[in-house]
């Protein structure tokens, strides 16, 4: 099992012809995902790579393919658009890795998102992965192999960093999701504990967030309050100023509130383990796996 | 992206926001010009990006041009907040009834903007919010809808019991969040927003932070950068793309990935180092984005030794030692450097490292440690 995207996801890729759409999507096919459409406006009828047919719209892709997840790689400015053009064609799962969407875009869009009850993971994600059944999104798939371990994060390479480790280690993976660096993003840590926790073949969760906003300890909460998993936690940004943007458009800390020692006292105070260094994981999970 | 005062008081004018009148002088004989061509008192006001300035002594009231001038002397070349003032803003000064504040910035648990507003206007807003949090009124703005007539006016009555006030007040709110939508506001605020005597509305303090990323549909705002408010290293890095942050320690990292640039750092720290940065250089593979990192980080003199991170996903790692390679070659490196790579293509970065006399590590600790010990100027195991 796994959470998000399985077997069953078909996918239709918006950017398919960009730069790091094509890239990727030859990705994802040699990994074993059914990508059944993809869409850039003004090459329907073409197809990608001689087997993805490509459609003008994603309301002509869902109509021909059956499309149920979709994934985005469009520019900035027009990534809002993208992700209501999926939503209203019908995809249940959408996932955006466009970094640099203006945040007052996301205002718009995540309400919009919300009441027609569908999935959005991001922006600025580098997505899913369901090692052996599904990969949407950037996350190379030969660090991950199938597993126990439910993996959420707001970064990218540094889930990859921990991921890496603990398949070293032999550990394996039922679902990783990198939800985002942004303030303003679809799913949250509680959106995929909450999964994580609902999903039988996980049995422990790796969660990695950073300095900003106040998710890592709402989740800390949830994990308190609601969760029967072993969590292990980690935060990023110790060493980080405050007031500055470290690279992530959330990664800010404002006044007193986001530093990186409130919200380790926050994983602290709800019974998550915390790895202080990436490479802790592996004993810590290790450890939650008995 | 902070924008000075005088330039978020100009978008707000023209909004129709009543704004006093005011020129930026940055001279002392300017100032005094400035004054003498009003004719009436004035405030010098120093234009920095950051808060705090009336504390640090940068905001004075002159009666006359005379007085401009001697206080703009003051004021200028002033340090405040380790930012030097090189412009004052020489406005008309208001006649004060009462003061409040008016602000709008994102909320990152509502997903929304949401406006505050106090009658407790004029001192630092988080103190009130801190100590009387029921003199703030929260009002989330759906931004589908944009802000509805009733709920301008729920903030006028809220600040003012006077019809005529609250009407005033209720417009400026509707001028307020046109500008902050049509600008790509992060935050916006009027403090204090003055009530006079007269019975007028009037706007004697603006700010507005620009969310960074909608610079690229508002080149008439990214205009508004003043670079000589920023470490030049920074100025440097974002020209080349790079995301770049002075520290004052003497470990230069380069890292792929702004959580795994955040992590390294805080390694760095953990095995007894200090960071001397953060640097992401991104996710695109690019060979001149590593030559770039490499001299903007070699022009910082703490710098004693350079480490490397790279997890390659989309970052293809033979790139990154292309670059390297290249930059070193231009730029004989002064200082070690350290190099951790694995991930996408590591074989053959491996290989264009080893040939050109570089030696790789696969595992992040053990190059953290390395990169520590020889910054402290010990040799590595």
């Amino acid at each position: 099992m796994s959470i998000f995207i399985n077997n069953d996801t078909k996918l239709v890729v918006q950017g398919i012809t960009g730069r790091d759409g094509s890239f990727h999507t030859k990705q994802a096919i040699e990994y074993g995902t059914k990508v059944v459409a993809g869409v850039t406006p003004g090459k329907g009828g073409q197809t990608f790579e001689g087997q993805v047919p490509i459609f003008n719209t994603v309301y002509d892709a869902v109509a021909a393919t059956g499309a149920n997840t979709s994934v985005i790689y469009v520019p900035p400015m027009g990534a809002a658009d993208a992700i209501m053009e999926a939503v209203d064609a019908g995809v249940q799962t959408v996932v955006c890795i466009t970094e640099g969407v203006p945040v007052l875009d996301m205002t718009k869009v995540y309400p919009f998102v919300k009441e027609r009850g569908v999935r959005l993971v991001g922006p600025n994600c580098p997505g899913v992965i369901s090692p052996g059944q599904a990969k949407v999104g950037i996350i190379p798939g030969r660090i991950c192999i199938p597993g126990p371990v439910g993996v959420v994060s707001r970064s990218g390479t540094l889930t990859y960093e921990v991921v890496y480790q603990l398949t070293r280690a032999g550990i394996g993976q039922t679902t990783c999701v990198g939800i985002g660096g942004d303030p303003i993003n679809g799913t949250n840590f509680i959106d995929c504990l909450e999964a994580f926790e609902k999903d039988p073949a996980t049995k422990a969760v790796a969660m990695m967030g950073e300095i900003g906003g106040t998710d890592e300890q709402e989740a800390a909460k949830f994990v308190k309050e609601r969760m029967t998993k072993p969590v292990v936690g980690f935060i990023a940004g110790q060493t980080a100023p405050p007031g500055r943007r470290m690279g992530h458009a959330g990664a800010i800390i404002s006044g007193s509130a986001g530093t990186a020692a409130e919200k380790i006292e926050a994983f602290k105070a709800a019974g998550i383990a915390v790895a202080v260094r990436p490479m802790d994981f592996v004993e810590h999970i290790k450890a939650g796996l008995k | 992206m902070n924008i000075h005062e005088y330039q978020a008081k100009e978008i707000l004018r023209g909004f129709g926001v009543p704004i006093p009148a005011g020129k930026v002088a940055t001279t002392p004989a300017e100032a005094e010009a400035i004054a003498k061509e009003f004719g009436v008192a004035v405030m010098v006001k120093a234009q920095v990006h950051a808060g705090g300035r009336g504390k640090a002594g940068g905001v004075k009231f002159c009666k006359t041009p005379a007085e401009a001038k001697e206080k703009a002397t003051a004021i200028l070349g002033m340090q405040i907040k380790g930012l030097t003032v090189e412009k004052v803003l020489v406005t008309v000064a208001a006649d004060i009834g009462s003061e409040a504040y008016v602000g709008i910035i994102v909320d990152r648990a509502r997903k929304k903007p949401v406006f505050m507003v106090s009658a407790a206007g004029g001192i630092d807003i988080e103190q009130v919010a801190a100590q009387t949090p029921e003199k703030i009124l929260y009002l989330p703005v759906d931004t589908r809808y944009g802000l509805r007539g009733y709920e301008a006016m729920r903030m006028g009555f809220f600040l003012y019991s006077d019809v005529k006030l609250a009407k005033q007040a209720a417009k400026i709110m509707q001028q307020l969040y046109r500008a902050f939508m049509a600008s790509g506001c992060s935050l916006a605020e009027i403090n204090p927003l003055v009530a006079t005597p007269a019975g007028e509305l009037i706007a004697v303090d603006g700010k507005m932070v620009i969310d960074d990323n909608e610079l690229d549909r508002h080149a008439e705002i990214e205009a508004l950068r003043d670079v000589s408010s920023e470490a030049p290293s920074e100025v440097d890095a974002r020209n080349c793309n790079l995301t770049f942050i002075k520290l004052d320690g003497n470990v230069g990292c380069v890292v792929n990935g702004a959580g795994l640039a955040m992590a390294t750092m805080d390694l760095v720290k953990y095995y007894g180092g200090e960071p001397a940065n953060f640097l992401d250089i991104g996710g695109s593979s690019n060979p001149e984005k590593v030559v770039n990192a490499l001299r903007i980080i070699t022009a910082d003199p703490n710098v004693k030794c350079i480490l490397f991170n790279i997890f390659g996903g989309i970052t293809r790692t033979d790139d990154v030692a292309n670059g390297i390679v290249t930059a070193t070659k231009a730029n004989p490196l002064q200082v070690p450097i350290v190099i951790r790579l694995t991930g996408t293509n590591e074989e053959i970065a491996v290989k264009i490292l080893t040939e050109n006399g570089f030696t790789a590590s696969a595992d992040m600790d053990e190059a953290v440690i390395k990169a520590v010990e020889l910054a402290k100027g010990g040799k590595a195991a």
